[in-house]
């Protein structure tokens, strides 16, 4: 570094001093990085945004017109029937999607709910009480963390059917809990390590114990982040795949939404449009969420980033 | 309850004891350590307990069917005990088409990992100075990793259709395409290049392609965070040095994500070689995209053989064990995890 900056000092800066060389290297990449950095970020919002746009401009298209003009960037024709066919149930020609919905949210929810109930406890117990094995605990949150889903799917598939809750919720509720309340519990020690002792060792003073500091101290001031984790974890339950199709194949009326849209994704008979709508439905939730609180969340996500 | 009493403003009881802590000495305290420890593995266990049941047993049990010859037929027999044999392995690595799924799952992760951090580092480089709208400009770019799987595949596999996928409409239409490509469903084609002929493994390269675009957000997230917290001042006193633009990159930015970019390289390489869901919903595993996580999960449906998926799983799981603990040996910064 020190001989670059070195060889480089003596150059003239100021480019109208020297007109005759052209540009300095400091004001030629000035220049260039400015005009490329719009041109970076322009395309990145298109090839983030545009597969979004497409999904939606194809939900309100009518098929025919689709095929008749594939390149189109702009509806010609404007209608929501797609929407109406996907959510109908079978029984009336439509793709029952209403149902697949129900499931996923009762899925979802019931993640959040039983995450929290065992991660918060857990989560404070790391965070705060020195108790044996405490390190050992943390790295082992770690591990499963990381670890693969495809390895844990043999045993679980095995397992579930042999106790018959393969084709159950259940099952599938119990399966998500487990891989996500290590992630839970990591992310929710970060936020009750900033929570000053101080305010729990008043509150303890003041005749408080453990569990009175838990529930009137720490949980009240973590809100914000509790908020948070259960909102990550309703978007990881909500988008899963391979435990779903592993567990639920089999059992159509318990499919959620994921699940329904790859299963007939494949099927020629299902116009591409109607489909599409689907995916704007599996979608949206998550959109929503995820602009609703993306700070939250973030913050949430990179905690442990900053530290290095 | 009583607590509530106590809070309100009566003379705390458990002032007396905790101000005298001193004077007792280690007694006390010690007692205050036990109750902590006591309470400490009280609130962990419901979790420890989760997770050592559905996580840690399933992956010891793996390991124990990997040494067995269970079927879905017969399932009853699959027990933590049985008949050990080395049958599944032997016949796994006697496979032709177990080693071309090695071989194209490292080729996917390595490629699909550069990718995603170069992008990621690209896009974090260039919304890093404020600008109006740059808060929504960077939500944008998380989307396509919160995104459901299942839709983003979709609207890959819709866009890339051959026959009415907008993808090659343009490009017949405006990029002189004499044919429509078959992205997902090709296994490689003949490309020339100034009159060089190159052999394109087609569906792979777009796979890969995708997992760029599925992941740069998460390697964009950490280098976001990492670039705020450099402190101005070195590139200040670079710039008054008068190191130029790429200078500074190189020798002032670079070296502060290092670290970051060790810690991205390591996940996102465990993750995508254990990847299923993107290659699984986008070919299907077929035109050369089959990655040893979807053979798993075809052995253990398809074909109903528990002994072989488990085997695949496990050797899948101890290479990259392998791998990392190799990379964490050799390359990585000293970067705190836990």
């Amino acid at each position: 570094m020190a001989t670059d900056t070195q060889l480089d000092r003596p150059t003239p800066r100021p480019a109208s001093a020297a007109p005759r060389r052209g540009l300095s290297r400091d004001a030629f990449e000035n220049r260039l990085f400015a005009v490329l950095r719009w041109v970076v970020i322009a395309g990145l919002l298109v090839i983030t945004v545009f597969p979004f746009y497409y999904t939606v401009l194809l939900s309100i298209r009518p098929l025919a017109e689709v095929l008749q003009n594939p390149g189109a960037l702009w509806p010609a024709d404007f209608s929501l029937d797609s929407y109406g066919t996907v959510l109908e149930s079978p029984e009336t020609g439509g793709q029952g999607f209403l149902l697949f919905i129900r499931n996923s949210a009762l899925v979802a929810i019931g993640t959040v709910v039983f995450t929290l109930l065992v991660a918060l406890p857990g989560a404070y117990a790391v965070s705060r009480l020195e108790f044996f094995g405490r390190r050992q605990v943390s790295a082992l949150f770690l591990a499963v963390y990381l670890f693969p889903a495809i390895l844990l799917a043999v045993p679980l598939f095995v397992f579930f059917t042999r106790i018959g809750l393969r084709g159950s919720l259940v099952g599938l509720l119990i399966v998500y809990v487990s891989q996500i309340v290590a992630v839970s519990i990591y992310m929710l020690r970060n936020y009750f390590d900033t929570i000053p002792v101080s305010l729990e060792e008043a509150a303890a003073i003041d005749g408080c114990t453990r569990l009175g500091v838990m529930r009137r101290i720490s949980i009240p001031l973590a809100l914000p982040a509790i908020m948070a984790n259960a909102l990550f974890v309703f978007m990881i339950a909500w988008n899963e795949f391979l435990f779903a199709l592993l567990f639920l194949v089999e059992t159509r009326d318990l499919w959620t939404v994921s699940l329904g849209l790859s299963q007939r994704a494949g099927s020629i008979e299902i116009p591409t449009t109607v489909l599409m709508a689907g995916s704007v439905i599996v979608t949206l939730p998550i959109v929503i969420i995820f602009f609703a609180t993306e700070r939250l969340l973030t913050e949430g996500l990179t905690a442990g980033a900053e530290k290095g | 309850m009583s607590e509530r009493a106590d809070v309100g403003g009566v003379p705390p009881p458990a002032a007396e004891p905790v101000r005298g802590a001193p004077v007792t000495g280690g007694g006390k305290r010690g007692f205050k350590r036990r109750a902590d420890a006591r309470a400490g593995l009280a609130l962990i266990s419901p979790t420890l307990v989760i997770v050592l049941v559905m996580v840690v047993l399933p992956i010891l049990w793996t390991v124990s069917l990997a040494f067995q010859q269970v079927r879905l037929l017969n399932i009853r027999n699959a027990g933590f005990f049985g008949d050990y044999t080395l049958a599944n392995f032997q016949a796994i690595f006697t496979s032709e088409a177990f080693w071309s799924s090695l071989r194209t799952t490292l080729i996917y992760s390595v490629l699909g990992t550069a990718g995603a951090i170069g992008l990621g580092l690209i896009a974090a480089l260039a919304l890093r100075k404020p600008f109006r709208g740059r808060t929504l400009v960077r939500a944008s770019m998380l989307l396509p990793y919160v995104t459901p799987i299942v839709a983003a595949t979709f609207a890959w596999t819709t866009m890339l259709n051959p026959q009415f996928g907008i993808v090659n409409e343009w490009g017949q239409q405006y990029l002189g395409w004499d044919e429509p490509i078959a992205f997902l469903s090709q296994k490689s084609s003949e490309v020339s290049v100034f009159g060089v002929q190159f052999t394109v493994p087609v569906a792979l390269l777009t796979v890969i392609v995708f997992e760029w675009w599925r992941s740069f957000p998460f390697a964009f997230l950490f280098l976001t965070a990492r670039l705020a917290a450099a402190p101005a001042t070195l590139e200040e006193a670079a710039r008054v040095d008068g190191a130029t633009l790429t200078q500074r990159f190189r020798y002032v930015i670079l070296p502060q994500l290092m670290p970051t970019i060790a810690v991205l390289a390591v996940l996102r390489f465990i993750w995508t070689f254990n990847s299923f869901d993107d290659i699984y919903l986008l070919t299907g595993g077929g035109a050369g995209t089959d990655v040893v996580a979807v053979q798993v999960f075809y052995s253990l449906t398809a074909r109903g053989d528990i002994g072989v998926a488990a085997a695949q799983a496990l050797v899948l799981a101890a290479i990259l064990a392998v791998f990392v603990g190799l990379y964490l040996r050799w390359f990585a910064p000293r970067e705190e995890l836990v």
